[in-house]
């Protein structure tokens, strides 16, 4: 804290810093704001080096950005608030792309919700919704008539083009066209109707005979605007969005999301339900590892894989059917608990589950892991550093897979998980064997968390008495949970009624796909689905 | 809390008022014997070896990944052989949202497809936009797109509900004629019209290929 205090005296003395939500909110100007973050990453008392997310907001008055930053290596976290000059016809902010590598992906996403311009961010075009697009959705004042923005008919119109905006000596605004790829490449399209982009993503590929030289990332093509739904409805109404995101990690989300606004109201959860909302996540934590596991081997030819995980994973949806309702789309977790009690059998069909895990487990060893195909396809393929992995934000198994501590459940302990003895998986290699034996091992500790819980489930209430419409006081809240798939972040701002003011998911699967560019360069084409495939994306995760 | 949901009656599966009023439509004006026979014998294979195009948007679609798999195990009907390519699909399962970015594209894929081609729409979000209709940027509905033969409700739908709604897509089909091809063409034809797509002339291709009043039915 006194060093934060020292480098904001050096370099904005103007720059405010106030608690909100137990961590420190540095309130800056847009001048400083680049020098300021810079300081912020190098120092080495501070060293923020892991950009969760950047949160735009509109406050109709003015408009702005908050930036959730933490310190891998001394396991703090800040949040900046800068707001953005010029009119609302043109707002203007400066861009961090050249500190952290994930920003620059994070402020194409403000640029499409809010229109905000970052200056010097080298690639400044709409992520989500196409060129022709008119408005920018999250702003307060948006009309979503459908007269404006009719489903299109026709091809989307494409641009080869990107824009750059900088300053010149008199401090006007100055755009720059520059083009995506150079003159004589040889560009292919993948996607986003191709198998092996698990959903509807789309690679615009420049490739030099089999070897690949650049992938613009295309995201959008299921952009369902949830952030922009939630603000529409009340807190209860928010939550079943959540199991349409990222629909492995249901349980997982939900429960993140009940307990920022079980933390603003302050609600206080029973154990019971604490220990039930655990174990959903570990039970989908292993289906979801199984479907990965799955999915991927079919991508590299071996479809009988799939049948060996689906076994595993038809029996958890079983399990958690019984008690869910359904499944796929649960909408268990609720404010202040869970909606039901537990099944009868639960605890049997644990158990069950437990008893045959480890042979299932062995068998994918067996299988796939030590096979030579697999072994040649996977080795040494897509390698990711741990600096790399931290700068673009990979978290989750693929960012462990690089000898990054970054399991949520380890780092900033949430629920019961400071109770529960499980080891983190880290492995060093960073490739894409790495990151699926990640993922298999992860299996294991999944399974000793449920080992631990399933016969010390404690009696008592489910949920805690919660009004009907819930209404959180005004506010500013962050939280991060682990995923399936690694980090997800929820900002959440109230503006003391029953809706949320604003509510932005920071999803894991976002900087997955920004970092398939960085990984695929120089790599040869057919290793593409092999570094896709292993970095486990879910394309709605994504776009949201 | 007990949930009393209970399964589908077994009078209700074999009940079809739709495809029965479809095949008294189509006997009305009688069938000739040599090409009904053949257009029996077609509509056999065809029925039992629909292929479906490798399509998925979102959560609905990991549902038809678990219809693959052992439990649900679609090869018992012939509908195992998915796809990756428009041009070898029989029908296309649109399985999740589809948005404005993606509505080209499925437009498209569709048209890539061969004759004769079927939509199912699968699932909340394919039918209207499900839990997104009020959002800026989800199609409220995919039959704004594409002609749809099936609406699959459900949120996602369950793998068996997606075995039923196949099912009552190749009743469809035993039951259509295949030469001519009237219950369905013409549909598609006034379709194609009211829905132009650019360099693309609908109208002269479909009267090469498929005569609009079939001389083969009339006896």
């Amino acid at each position: 804290m006194a060093t934060l205090n020292e480098i904001i005296a050096k370099i904005c003395p103007a720059a405010t810093v106030a608690e909100v939500d137990g961590a420190p909110m540095i309130s800056v100007d847009d001048a400083h704001w680049h020098e300021l973050a810079k300081a912020l990453r190098h120092d080495a008392n501070l060293e923020m080096d892991y950009l969760v997310t950047i949160a735009g907001f509109d406050h109709v008055e003015s408009m702005g950005c908050v930036y959730y930053m933490m310190s891998t290596r001394h396991n703090t976290n800040l949040g900046v608030t800068v707001l953005a000059t010029g009119d609302r016809e043109r707002p203007v902010l400066h861009s961090v792309s050249d500190i952290w590598a994930v920003a620059g992906l994070y402020e194409r996403e403000v640029y499409d919700f809010f229109g905000i311009i970052f200056l010097n961010n080298p690639d400044m075009r709409r992520l989500f919704l196409s060129i022709d697009w008119k408005g920018y959705p999250l702003r307060k004042d948006y009309d979503a008539s459908p007269n404006i923005n009719p489903v299109p008919r026709d091809n989307e119109r494409q641009s080869d083009f990107t824009t750059k905006w900088t300053k010149d000596a008199e401090g006007n605004l100055v755009s720059e066209q520059v083009e995506v790829f150079a003159p004589d490449d040889f560009v292919v399209n993948i996607g986003p109707q191709h198998p092996a982009t698990h959903g509807v993503l789309r690679f615009r590929t420049a490739v030099d005979g089999e070897t690949i030289k650049k992938i613009d990332v295309y995201m959008g093509y299921i952009h369902r605007g949830i952030e922009k739904l939630n603000e529409q409805q009340t807190y209860a109404q928010s939550l079943p969005f959540l199991d349409r995101m990222d629909y492995f990690s249901a349980l997982n989300y939900h429960h993140g999301v009940c307990m920022v606004y079980e933390r603003a109201a302050g609600i206080e959860v029973p154990r019971r339900a604490q220990v039930i909302r655990v174990m959903m996540d570990e039970l989908s934590r292993i289906a979801s590892h199984c479907l990965f596991m799955g999915t991927f081997c079919m991508d590299l030819g071996a479809t009988s894989m799939l049948f060996y995980t689906l076994r595993v994973r038809e029996q958890i949806l079983d399990i958690l059917e019984r008690t869910c309702g359904a499944r796929m789309s649960f909408n268990y977790d609720c404010i202040g608990g869970v909606m039901q009690d537990l099944d009868a059998n639960f605890q049997n069909d644990v158990k069950a589950l437990l008893k045959v895990l480890p042979a299932n487990i062995k068998e994918y060893k067996k299988v796939f892991v030590g096979n030579v195909i697999a072994r040649n396809r996977m080795e040494g393929v897509g390698v990711l550093s741990r600096e790399d992995a931290i700068s673009y934000g990979v978290t989750g198994p693929s960012g462990r897979a690089s000898g990054w501590a970054c399991d949520v459940r380890k780092w900033r302990p949430y629920s019961i998980y400071s109770d529960l003895d499980f080891d983190e998986v880290v492995l060093t290699e960073g490739d894409s064997m790495a990151r699926f034996k990640v993922r298999l091992a992860e299996i294991e500790q999944s399974a000793r968390i449920l080992e631990q819980l399933v016969d010390n489930i404690p009696e008592g209430d489910i949920q805690a008495k919660v009004p009907k419409v819930l209404k959180l006081p005004a506010g500013q809240w962050f939280q991060i949970v682990e995923g399936c798939r690694g980090v997800f972040g929820i900002h959440l701002e109230s503006d003391g009624g029953t809706k949320p003011a604003r509510l932005k998911y920071a999803t894991p699967s976002m900087p997955a796909a920004g970092v398939v560019d960085h990984l695929t360069r120089g790599e040869k084409i057919a290793d593409l689905i092999t570094i896709g495939g292993s970095l486990d994306y879910i394309v709605p995760d994504m776009d949201r | 809390m007990e949930v009393t949901a209970q399964g589908m009656p077994y009078e209700a599966f074999k009940d079809n008022e739709y495809i029965e009023s479809l095949v008294k439509e189509l006997q009305e004006n009688g069938t000739n014997v040599v090409v009904g026979s053949l257009d029996k014998l077609i509509n056999w294979g065809r029925s039992n070896s629909l292929w479906p195009l490798t399509f998925a948007t979102s959560c609905c679609g990991i549902e038809f990944v678990s219809l693959g798999a052992a439990r649900y195990d679609m090869a018992r009907f012939g509908w195992e052989v998915a796809r990756s390519s428009p041009r070898q699909a029989d029908f296309i399962m649109v399985a999740g949202t589809i948005v404005h970015r993606m509505a080209p594209v499925l437009r498209r894929l569709y048209d890539q497809m061969a004759e004769p081609k079927y939509v199912i729409a699968t699932g909340a979000c394919a039918i209207s936009g499900g839990p997104f209709r009020d959002s800026y940027h989800v199609v409220k509905g995919v039959d704004q797109i594409i002609p749809v033969d099936v609406f699959l409700p459900g949120c996602p739908p369950r793998p068996e509900a997606m075995i039923y709604s196949i099912m009552q897509l190749s009743r469809k089909v035993k039951v259509e004629r295949f030469f001519g091809g009237v219950n369905r063409q013409q549909k598609q034809q006034e379709f194609l019209r009211e829905h132009p797509v650019e360099g693309v002339n609908d109208s002269a291709e479909f009267n090469t290929s498929a005569p609009e009043a079939p001389v083969t039915d009339k006896q």
